[in-house]
């Protein structure tokens, strides 16, 4: 390893970084076009929120509760605030891929992402203060702590030796997060959901489904492609350094999955509802993009492109059955997150170099212990604020909308629409 | 002095513009009005189908003198028409007086 390779990893670590960090306003135009327009100051509240807050709480002892070093496997801490400092800007720190404040804000960028996901979820109806305080403890706690269990090298890193069984696969895989970020933000969401209960009008008396049509499908689209591009970063960034082969095979994997996500999506979509909806289409794309995020490294393109195939229709289908369970998720991010990120981890062991019984069963136990583990805590965090300060807002407050009554503004002041 | 409300199709807006136009009536106001009626719109969102009866229309108020009054219906009856449910309506009233503010005017020279 020589100098200049360093500092090119590093360079190429450092622009990924910027890349994620994109992806936030990526998040917020996404779930402000997909809601209505008397609730958008709100969203937009809340996803400047969720960067800044995870950010400093990334700083404070999220970084070091999930990247600990050396521990026991289930939790561990290596101090508060960045420890190691200075010290990790040589070749030394990571093998020449990054130095430690890269690592750091590189990491941070992702940490904030999981609560974006459930932001999307309840949108429309959660109480701001409610949000903030449920955001705050679950990227300062919940996501370092499954964080550590692999890519800090934790239990299911070498989930072998931890069960005692002679797998032939290693441990469990997740390359850059379709369980360790997506779905766990995707159960969380699922949780809040659940206790939230939909937004008025979502469904009619006799339970039958209700269209709330988004208010900007220009800025939805335009955010789906501002997060596709950030995905360079999210699945680039994840190979840890700028190995010409590795990297390159990423972003093909990563582009060809979301063009075949966004395909298929729109082709079931189309021929099951009968109309060339655009906002289908969009959650396709994402699906694509979350389901290949796992095994971006493992997967040969044609393989790539089956994944993305089978997100795209997974997320048409998980649309529709969140609907039929009566949930309401405005802007689709269960079907999205929680849904393809679990496809994504299982596939693992399906497709890709890695394939296999045993790595199969592997990323079960691996998916089955982190929803359980992201579920009962969301619960448990999102009951005692129910219990306490309360989660929901005022049915007046829901009805005049969260931006007037939370807020005192209006997004679209002095702006006026022409309909045909 | 007659008053002519008419309720027409947005997109036939400008072909009613230059109809009035090519006889000489130059001068209406407008605004845009939502209404409920039979007229049922399908659309599809994410899955869901559902229709709305709210329907969006332009309303055209025309103040004319007496003797132009049937060419005023008539120019609005062909150019505002499509054939299809949905055209519009047209309603005609009897205006007692109008002012020009500037000047004071009053009667049919006030609304030229």
């Amino acid at each position: 390893m020589t100098e200049d390779l360093f500092t090119a990893n590093n360079l190429w670590m450092m622009i990924c970084t910027a890349l994620v960090f994109f992806m936030h306003l990526g998040f917020s135009l996404l779930e402000t076009g997909l809601t209505r327009q008397k609730n958008t100051i709100n969203i937009l509240f809340k996803n400047m929120f969720i960067i800044c807050a995870g950010l400093l709480i990334y700083f404070i002892g999220g970084f070091s509760l999930m990247y600990p070093g050396e521990f026991n496997g289930f939790l561990g801490f290596n101090g508060f605030g960045l420890p190691i400092g200075k010290e990790g800007t040589t070749i030394e720190y990571a093998d020449g891929g990054y130095t430690y404040w890269t690592d750091f804000i590189f990491q941070g960028m992702f940490a904030a992402t999981a609560a974006t996901i459930v932001s999307g979820a309840v949108a429309e109806r959660i109480r701001l203060d409610a949000f903030m305080l449920f955001s705050v403890i679950y990227v300062g706690l919940i996501y370092p702590i499954v964080g550590s269990w692999h890519w800090g090298g934790g239990f299911l890193s070498h989930m072998n030796s931890f069960l005692g069984i002679d797998f032939n696969a290693k441990g469990f895989y997740d390359f850059a997060g379709s369980t360790l970020v997506h779905s766990v933000g995707g159960w969380a969401a699922l949780v809040a959901v659940v206790l939230l209960g939909s937004r008025k009008g979502k469904f009619s008396k006799e339970g039958k489904s209700l269209a709330i049509p988004g208010h900007n499908i220009p800025i939805a689209v335009a955010g789906v492609f501002i997060l596709w591009l950030g995905w360079f970063g999210f699945n680039g960034g994840s190979v840890l350094s700028a190995d010409p082969g590795i990297t390159s095979l990423v972003l093909v994997t990563t582009s060809l999955s979301a063009a075949g996500g966004g395909i298929s999506a729109f082709i079931s979509s189309t021929l099951w509802f009968k109309n060339y909806d655009v906002t289908m289409f969009m959650n396709g794309v994402l699906g694509g993009l979350v389901g290949i995020t796992a095994g971006a490294d493992l997967m040969s393109p044609i393989e790539a492109i089956l994944i993305g195939v089978t997100s795209g229709f997974i997320v048409v289908v998980a649309v529709n059955l969140i609907d039929k369970w009566k949930l309401d998720d405005p802007v689709g991010a269960i079907a999205v997150h929680l849904f393809c990120g679990v496809w994504g981890t299982l596939v693992i062991g399906i497709f890709g170099s890695r394939a296999g019984f045993d790595q199969l069963i592997i990323q079960i136990i691996g998916v089955l212990i982190i929803a359980l583990f992201c579920s009962i805590s969301a619960f448990i965090i999102l009951r005692v604020i129910k219990k306490t300060i309360g989660l929901r807002v005022s049915k007046r407050e829901e009805a005049e909308g969260l931006d007037l009554h939370e807020h005192g503004m209006d997004a679209y002041a002095d702006f006026g629409l022409n309909e045909h | 002095m007659k008053k002519v409300e008419a309720i027409i199709r947005k997109s036939k807006f400008d072909e009613v513009k230059e109809a009035l136009h090519d006889i000489e009536v130059n001068f209406f106001s407008y605004w845009d009005v939502t209404g409920v009626g039979n007229e049922k719109e399908g659309h599809v969102y994410r899955g869901v189908a559902y229709s709305t009866s709210d329907i969006q229309r332009r309303y055209l108020v025309i103040l004319v003198s007496d003797d132009f009054k049937d060419k005023t219906i008539k120019t609005l009856m062909k150019a505002a028409r499509t054939g299809n449910v949905g055209d519009g309506k047209i309603f005609v009233s009897e205006m007692e007086n109008a002012y020009r503010i500037r000047t004071g005017e009053s009667g049919s020279t006030a609304i030229n």
